[in-house]
């Protein structure tokens, strides 16, 4: 037993959570914490970010592309208020992120002192659950709690606010072993499984669905004897791409806004509605009204919350998914739904194409499937937050499970440079990838000195269309081509930029010289990071595309560009 | 079909849990017609007593969403329960209006806790439907000044 600062229990905390790396951003109210994470330097890696926003990024995409728990700190007041965006994005997927901010002594609380802000009052909505410690006794438990909450059942980011004074003040500190999480296999019934395998069983015409909620090895593992098992179309959504591997023939895309042609025909026909992991988004349903509408559903989610929330189920299984299709794989007979999948998969390639212009040959699917090529499927895609971000999705063929980081709940733009420095420093052996759009680049691209400072070898590819092209094709669309705000044309030269940063940039604008560029990008990405920017034509859309609320079997396939 | 619900909410004791409860009400667009809190015989807990109106769906949402509140323990839908409201009421305008005030209270079995010149106070417990035809009563006296509890109720064993 010994007596330790509040500061030094926080890294005793970290580091009996097994946290080897934090994400942060020193100021006043955190100088305690920071002078322990000094004394702890060897054994918390500490990655400095150009801005609070960056290190919240950091840490959700460190806690998507690892599974393990990411941890950020900022200082009081701006500090704080800066992780609002990264915090709120790892809150609406469900990763698990644990935030330690400072803040004003407590005798200074609630007087508007330099630096205060009541962060956990500003973030309550968007945290599984947050506190303020005022008592260095209670600040190791707190922690552990913290981790814990951020882990049990749906995952989520939790807050811990601690006052500068409890950072100094001393308190006895004894390692405990981690609580471990209880399997949330008590929430449902073997009957309740039984009834979900029978209607599986029964089913002539079923398609499996995934969402972000069995997007890791386990589930993909349970999900591939699955899917072999009931043989049937799957599609996964944009959380959960990758979970199933989307090279084999069963694999029919996305669903939804942007979804593909095979999955509407899926949804429109199907008899089952198998839902694994998945909240419904509106996103994914469009009009609930026409959803599934000769389907059963069954759902399938850790959350009882989202049963019936958006879409009501004929039956849920509520629990951790992968348990739950580990259960179902013991009980179902393989099935032959042959003729059924030859309706849905049949042999039309999922995506449209995309087709340049003279001067701008290039096209994002291009991009997407040369990196496909040159990385054997197997890079980590990080993304920003737009047409970029859909294109990536679509067009690049994920395999394994936690392969693609991208904010969809909250749509984030400037989520995917700071995501990508988390990734790569959670991964540091997979090549990371951020997609990103000339209009998420510009929110946070203070970033690239991150990558450049710390050498994190991270390649950030910029698809530049001079538009913000996901508005312009809403204004294109519903908005009488009124292209209010959304034509950038920046004067931003990339290669200075790049330069200045300190980054190998890359410049490219034809088609032909695509392959050669990211087979050299990818390269240099060995050892240092590379900034690309890919000049494309601001006309290029993201098709198919259901409108907001409509029906999702009734894909817009072509926008005219006539103007 | 709308419909009013009382719910029975055991919570931590702790700071912020009525602002975590009240803020997921109104983050999510649920009615709070009243909310009535209190420390429990066990004072790590408080028990809400919280009314509510909406249809089958939203009500269930609202149970599945307060449960995931990571301070509450324990979401109960109330309906073979005693409710009982409580009432403090100023009302008179006049002297004169003492005698009848004073009879529609010993209607009700109010108590007269304060006497002014021209006005009385009362206090009463009941179920709120009869506190509010107490206030319907007490209306054409001049009502100074009211104030009512909110629902707290117990389910029968």
């Amino acid at each position: 037993m010994s007596l330790l600062t509040g500061a030094d229990i926080i890294c005793e905390c970290l580091i009996e959570q097994g946290v080897d790396t934090v994400f942060g951003y020193p100021g006043g109210a955190v100088l305690n914490i920071y002078d322990s994470l000094y004394k702890y330097s060897d054994r918390i890696k500490h990655i400095l970010t150009a801005h609070e926003q960056g290190a919240s990024h950091a840490a959700d995409g460190y806690a998507r592309a690892s599974g393990k728990t990411g941890v950020v700190i900022a200082t009081s007041g701006p500090g704080a208020t800066n992780l609002v965006t990264g915090i709120a994005t790892a809150y609406m997927d469900s990763v698990p992120v644990v935030a330690i901010t400072g803040n004003v002594a407590c005798a200074q609380l609630g007087l508007d002192s330099f630096q205060e802000v009541d962060i956990t009052g500003i973030t309550m909505p968007i945290t599984k659950h947050n506190f303020i410690v005022k008592d260095v006794n209670k600040l190791a438990d707190t922690l552990r709690e913290a981790f814990y909450i951020a882990n049990e059942g749906r995952k989520g980011p939790v807050l811990v606010d601690v006052p500068k004074d409890v950072t100094a003040l001393k308190a006895e500190f004894v390692n405990k072993p981690i609580k471990p999480i209880v399997s949330p296999a008590t929430l449902h019934r073997d009957d309740c499984i039984q009834k979900a395998a029978e209607m599986i069983q029964e089913s002539e015409r079923p398609y499996i669905y995934c969402g972000g909620g069995i997007n890791n090895p386990r589930g993909a593992k349970a999900l591939k004897t699955f899917v072999g098992l009931v043989n049937a179309p799957v599609s996964a959504s944009l959380m959960a791409q990758g979970v199933y591997d989307q090279t084999d023939d069963k694999y029919i895309g996305m669903l939804g806004m942007h979804g593909t042609k095979a999955a509407a025909r899926a949804l429109a026909d199907c008899d089952l509605f198998i839902a694994i992991g998945t909240r419904f988004s509106d996103r994914v349903i469009g009009d609930p009204n026409t959803f599934a509408k000769r389907a059963k559903v069954l759902h399938i989610d850790i959350d009882p919350a989202e049963i019936n929330k958006n879409i009501p189920a004929f039956h849920k299984v509520i629990g951790d998914s992968a348990e739950i299709l580990e259960k179902l794989n013991r009980l179902l007979k393989p099935q032959q739904h042959d003729e059924w999948l030859k309706t849905i998969c049949n042999g039309e390639p999922l995506n449209l194409p995309q087709i340049g212009t003279a001067e701008l040959d290039i096209t994002p699917q291009q991009i997407m499937e040369t990196l496909d090529e040159l990385t054997n499927g197997d890079a980590v895609i990080c993304t920003e937050v737009g047409q970029a971000q859909m294109w990536a999705a679509q067009y690049y063929r994920y395999k394994h499970p936690r392969q693609l980081v991208s904010s969809g709940g909250l749509g984030t733009m400037g989520f995917g440079l700071g995501a990508s420095i988390g990734a790569k420093c959670a991964l540091p052996d997979r090549t990371v990838i951020n997609i990103a759009g000339d209009g998420s680049f510009h929110m946070n691209l203070n970033e690239l000195v991150t990558l450049s400072k710390h050498n994190i070898p991270v390649i950030e590819l910029v698809i530049n269309n001079n538009v913000l092209g996901m508005v312009r094709q809403w204004q294109r669309l519903f908005y009488d081509k009124h292209f209010s705000q959304t034509t950038l044309d920046r004067p931003t030269d990339y290669i200075k930029l790049g330069e200045a940063f300190g980054i190998k940039t890359f410049s490219l604008t034809k088609a032909a010289d695509c392959e050669k560029v990211l087979r050299e990008a990818l390269e240099i990405s060995k050892s240092a990071p590379v900034l690309i920017e890919v000049q494309i034509d601001r006309d290029l859309n993201v098709l198919p595309m259901v409108p907001a609320g409509k029906s999702v079997t009734e894909p817009i396939t072509e926008i005219i560009i006539d103007d | 079909m709308s419909q009013q619900y009382v719910l029975s909410v055991l919570v931590d004791n702790s700071i912020g849990v009525l602002g975590r409860v009240t803020g997921l009400f109104s983050r999510r667009g649920y009615n709070i017609k009243s909310l009535n809190v209190a420390e429990t015989e066990n004072p790590e807990f408080s028990r809400m007593t919280i009314v509510t109106e909406g249809d089958s769906a939203t009500i269930e949402q609202i149970e599945k969403q307060l449960l995931k509140l990571y301070d509450v323990t324990e979401v109960k839908r109330l309906e073979d329960a005693v409710c009982r409201e409580h009432i403090l009421i100023r009302a008179g305008n006049s002297p004169s209006s003492r005698q009848p005030i004073i009879e529609i209270a010993n209607l009700f079995r109010a108590k007269v806790v304060n006497v002014g010149e021209d006005s009385l106070m009362l206090e009463l417990t009941g179920e709120p439907e009869k506190i509010s035809s107490f206030i319907g009563l007490l209306r054409p006296f001049k009502i100074d000044k009211m104030v009512r509890t909110g629902i707290c109720a117990l389910e029968r064993d």
